[in-house]
């Protein structure tokens, strides 16, 4: 087998070196009963082509050649060739968690990268090497809101991505954390009066996203004034970084949780993605995952090293703040190879072109009879409307033009029953977007 | 050092500064094509959130910088292509390359988890696929590939668990953990709710059975069990031990970090396991990238199936797939979408490229540690002498009397061209030193890493301090982590005095 | 380094120095030496109780965490405003500067069931013994 450096002969000598007649030997120790004596049941093994052939075949059973207006969470954006030349450099992608910093030089320094870039894009002091992904992301940044005011209550807006709030219930259920759910005013925001009505002094974290799982921008100031006046913690999640070129970063969090997918890498169906911890400076010791510290080595020569390692799994144990061991590094990696590219010129130029393709989008949305916007809050590169017809039945006549129509806000919202949310990126032409538009249009002409 | 160590020989490696020190105003990296619709007035649209100037201290460098940025930081790490990581539970395997080329293509790293399940039928048939294949590995009914990592698959384990006993009436209250266990696994108990009490290893390294006995109560509701053990050794008493957690209705958990002993060769499910979860970075060679991502599937027996965490995929008729989201009893989600996608794709990429043939890789995997442990046997102390399979575990005993211990050793194997083995784990070994070569490893780079380890050896009996000072021929000495720890510095910030950078 | 005759100490290595219902609570020469440098301690706010034989504080180095057990019961007064710029004076000077809490004692007559210096002593000269078999 090509991944395998023995030959038969190297196989007979290292046997006769070990004292062992036959490899079977080597495999004493588990009871005979439990030994294989047939191979296992997989399909026969595929040279190099086939292993290729096989997976070009299940691409072509997917969405080849559509356009889509998806976004919720997940955003198509252009990527450069440049991010994966690095990332496909064996000295990143086949090394090993920088534990032995003096040959783990260059992951290291990336890391602290990293982490700088994630504390200027958000506002805050420190950011982590990574969690999962954002979902989890919010979660630990929820469950560390609790460590810190030892308060067992959060106070989370329905607003907040759906499979974000899923994740922190399964969390949540066993660590005795109460979960409540804050709802959304007709600017498509947080109802503030419902909040101020729930927070007590036994709540740990008010958590809202932003731009919110609607596209609407929250204004942070006051959630957060109401929030500290109760001693609770304000958790910020943003599922669009692109969004912080334009948009005002969540420095009145006390905890942001975000979601790097935007930052070079593909939707690949759903992950691997990169999650972010940001949050003030005093804070540290009781965030969860991976950090790199700057240092100096025994000739002052500057290095970096992973530090504060008393709050993990490997040295705490039953009493770490997380379980997290295996983080997103390589994700990490292209984030921050991505946004070096992007640069801030760039990264701003980036947002601007999303923030027009949606707000041109809209536009011609709105001179469709059948189509109206719904929240009236800004919005960066998604947004929401209502259809005069069922969303469904709209994206079913969309497929056949080509087209992935937008998510149906519906399955998650109940009572957003013919509402949309649409989300244009910098990679959708005008002419697509006009032909979108078009195509809206006579499906609901259609069914009048 | 002996001439076999022509392995590790001087070079220049370049210098570079962090990305920030090279930034110029003006200097681009990446252009966007022009915008093709009107520019939006974005004081307009975003009134008070708008963030007026660029993201401040953010990088404005070159694309050539870029590129010789990330490309001189390669050059100071250590690689899988590069040579041995003898790292013990890592299972530090050759990552296939068509595996990055088949992630990549379109159509497969292009697929938004929300688009109609009609236009994603390849993906779905992918993640069936693995499902089939890592069942027949295991040995399994059902298998759930949403964890993103192998201590997120712990917790989704021990969260069926719970599911599972409550079901049955009482969530119970502890979960078992031997002493040797990796620190995942209690961090992951009590996340999931359960005190965690400590299982003793008798004498030979294995499970302590009259300790067990005595701690198997109606009040645990599973023990969880690395097999082999973070010692290498096959827990031989395994089918028992699950008899005795069966007859007070609590369940067998298995970390299949060490499945790399195993596959091919026997099944947990066949010798009692209830569940575990699989580390698809370690046994099924997908990249470690620096620390991730990976992926950690949970595999379990029928009983466990109404508690999945969704979604569930499901074959409905005329073979088409479909993602189930309803499930009444399911613990919920773990992980927004489905598990790390990209991350299945490769580990499925590399069992089709074996097949059936896949138990060669386990053969070649324990006799390489075995060839090792021969080689070592004598040099080293061996704790635990009962045979091993894919990993061995020495200790520094013998190199401690002159004051030359396991981390110091671990440092000098630096400078003959090796990355370190696992150090100071598992707990129950003072000054362990755990080796676990996988079946990368040709017998040339095996005779290597034990002619290193024999110099090694002597040195620390004719001049310790050489190797309590190493490594002494990396671009970085040892590094100050005290200072690290005292005063972290977890940022770059601007107009800052610059630290002495690197000569 | 000498183990001060006026302190009391304790099997987890802590010592107390007490006079009338004031105590000063600190850890060992033999604690710092077996934990290394140390990086940080977290310990109470004033006003928080102590209870004998629980713990009210960690120390911790780079690789490991040490629990800190209060000898005695008590109310906390103050905690060491230099341990959090300079953690290394707990290696330095661990029987003076480097204390950790003052408390004022809900129940004094706890100190006496403590060793004294020579218990103490002999208590970890045989830790030492067991350590090198």
């Amino acid at each position: 087998m090509r991944y395998l450096p023995k030959s038969p002969a190297e196989r007979e000598e290292m046997l006769a070196a070990i004292g062992a007649k036959s490899i079977e030997e080597l495999f004493s120790t588990i009871p005979e009963a439990y030994r294989l004596k047939e191979p296992l049941n997989l399909p026969p093994a595929m040279s190099e082509a086939e292993v290729i052939a096989y997976f070009q075949q299940r691409a072509s059973e997917n969405s080849v050649g559509y356009t889509s207006y998806l976004g919720a969470g997940v955003y198509n954006h252009l990527r450069s060739v440049v991010t994966d030349t690095i990332l496909q450099r064996g000295e990143f992608l086949t090394s090993y968690t920088p534990y032995q910093a003096e040959i783990s030089q260059g992951t290291l320094q990336a890391i602290f990268e990293f982490q700088t870039l994630m504390c200027q894009l958000t506002g805050q002091e420190v950011a982590n090497a990574s969690m999962y992904d954002g979902s989890t992301a919010t979660t630990e940044a929820v469950l560390m809101a609790e460590r810190l005011t030892n308060r067992r209550r959060v106070l989370i807006a329905r607003s907040v991505h759906p499979e974000y709030r899923d994740v922190l219930k399964t969390y949540a259920k066993n660590s005795g954390l109460r979960v409540e759910e804050i709802g959304f005013t007709t600017a498509g925001t947080l109802d503030t009066k419902g909040l101020e009505a729930s927070l007590k002094d036994d709540v740990c974290a008010v958590a809202v996203q932003s731009p919110n799982f609607f596209g609407a921008i929250e204004t942070l100031a006051p959630l957060a004034d109401a929030a500290h006046r109760s001693g609770a913690l304000l958790v910020v999640a943003v599922t669009e970084g692109v969004s912080l070129g334009i948009v005002k970063p969540p420095s009145e969090a006390d905890i942001v949780a975000m979601e790097g997918q935007s930052f070079g890498l593909a939707p690949s169906y759903g992950g691997p993605f990169v999650g972010v911890i940001a949050s003030r400076g005093k804070f540290v010791r009781q965030m969860p995952g991976r950090l790199a510290g700057e240092t100096t080595d025994l000739e002052g020569r500057r290095g970096f090293v992973l530090t504060l390692a008393t709050r993990e799994q490997h040295i705490r144990r039953e009493k770490a703040t997380s379980n997290i061991c295996t983080n997103q590094a390589l994700c990490a990696l292209a984030a921050t190879v991505h946004l070096t590219l992007l640069g801030k010129e760039g990264l701003r130029e980036l947002a601007e072109q999303n923030l027009s393709k949606a707000q041109f989008a809209l536009q011609e949305l709105e001179k469709i009879p059948g189509v109206r916007r719904t929240f009236s809050a800004p919005f960066f590169n998604e947004f929401t409307v209502e259809l005069s017809r069922s969303v469904k039945m709209v994206n079913a006549a969309l497929l056949k033009e080509k087209i992935v129509g937008p998510f149906v806000l519906g399955t998650a919202y109940p009572e957003l029953t013919k509402h949309a949310l649409v989300c244009v990126t910098e990679t959708t032409p005008r002419s697509e977007i006009e032909r979108f538009a078009a195509a809206v249009k006579h499906t609901l002409e259609q069914s009048l | 050092m002996s001439n076999h160590s022509n392995r590790a020989v001087r070079h220049i490696v370049l210098n570079e500064g962090l990305i920030f020190e090279k930034s110029s105003p003006g200097k681009r990296a990446f252009d966007l094509p022009p915008l093709d619709v009107p520019a939006a007035d974005a004081r307009k649209a975003l009134g008070e959130s708008h963030r007026r100037e660029g993201v401040e201290g953010f990088p404005e460098v070159s694309e050539i910088e870029v590129l010789r940025h990330f490309t001189r930081l390669s050059t100071w790490n250590y690689a899988i292509d590069l040579g041995m990581y003898p790292l013990g539970s890592c299972t530090m395997k050759y990552n296939p390359r068509v595996n990055e080329h088949v992630a990549r293509l379109a159509g497969i790293a292009t697929e938004h988890p929300y688009q109609p399940q009609e236009l994603s039928q390849g993906c779905l048939k992918v993640l069936q696929l693995l499902e089939k294949c890592l069942l027949e590995i295991t040995g399994m009914d059902v298998v759930t590939l949403q964890p993103a990592a192998g201590a997120q698959g712990e917790l989704t384990g021990l969260l069926l668990i719970r599911a599972y006993q409550e079901k049955h009436g009482n969530p119970r209250k502890r979960v078992l953990i031997p002493d040797s266990a990796h620190g995942t696994n209690p961090a992951t108990a009590v996340i999931a709710g359960y005190e965690v009490h400590n299982i003793k290893s008798d004498a030979a390294g294995q499970i302590d059975m009259a300790h067990l006995r005595e701690h198997v109560t109606s009040d645990v509701a599973a023990l969880m069990l690395t097999n082999p053990s973070t010692l290498g050794i096959f827990e031989q008493q395994i089918p028992q031990i699950a008899e005795i957690l069966h007859a007070q209705g609590a369940l067998l958990y298995m970390d299949g970090a060490n499945m790399n002993a195993l596959t091919g060769v026997t099944r947990p499910g066949d010798l009692g396991v209830d569940v575990m979860h699989l580390n698809l970075h370690k046994t099924f060679s997908t990249p470690h990238g620096g620390g991730g991502p990976g992926a950690g599937p949970v595999a379990m027996k029928k009983a466990l199936e109404p508690f999945l965490p969704v979604p569930v995929l499901v074959e409905k008729e005329g073979g088409r797939l479909t993602l189930d989201f309803h499930r009444k009893e399911s613990i919920g989600k773990v992980k927004a979408f489905n598990g790390n996608f990209g991350v299945l794709v490769r580990a499925l990429a590399y069992i089709l490229a074996y097949g059936p043939g896949i138990r060669q890789a386990t053969e070649d995997a324990v006799l390489n540690a075995n060839y090792i442990r021969k080689g070592l046997e004598g040099t080293y102390d061996l704790p635990y002498t009962r045979p091993s399979m894919h990993e061995v575990v020495f200790s520094d005993a013998i190199q401690k009397k002159n004051g030359v211990n396991t981390m110091d050793i671990a440092k000098r194997l630096i400078d003959y061209g090796f990355h370190p083995y696992t150090t100071a784990f598992p707990l129950i070994v003072p000054g362990a030193l755990m080796i676990e070569p996988t079946e990368s490893e040709s017998k040339k780079e095996c005779d290597l890493i034990i002619d290193a380890m024999k110099s090694i050896a002597e040195e620390a009996k004719t001049s310790p301090e050489l190797v309590r000072t190493a490594p002494h021929n990396t671009r970085i000495r040892r590094l100050d982590e005290v200072g690290a720890a005292r005063k972290p510095v977890l940022r770059w910030k601007p107009a800052e005095k610059q630290s002495k950078a690197a000569d | 380094m000498a183990y001060p005759n006026e302190f009391r100490y304790t099997k987890e290595h802590e010592w107390i120095s007490a006079k009338d219902d004031m105590a000063t609570i600190g850890i060992t020469d033999y604690a710092q030496h077996e934990l290394g440098d140390v990086v940080f301690a977290e310990l109470p706010a004033a006003g928080s109780k102590v209870t004998a034989g629980k713990t009210f504080g960690t120390v911790e180095s780079v690789k490991a965490v040490s629990e800190i057990y209060a000898p005695v019961s008590g109310e906390v007064v103050a905690a060491n405003p230099e341990l959090h710029n300079k953690p290394e004076t707990i290696n330095s000077d661990p029987h003076g500067a480097g204390w950790l809490i003052k408390v004022k004692l809900t129940k004094p007559i706890e100190v006496n069931s403590l060793m004294d210096a020579a218990a103490y002593e002999a208590y970890i000269a045989e830790k030492q013994k067991e350590a090198s078999a």
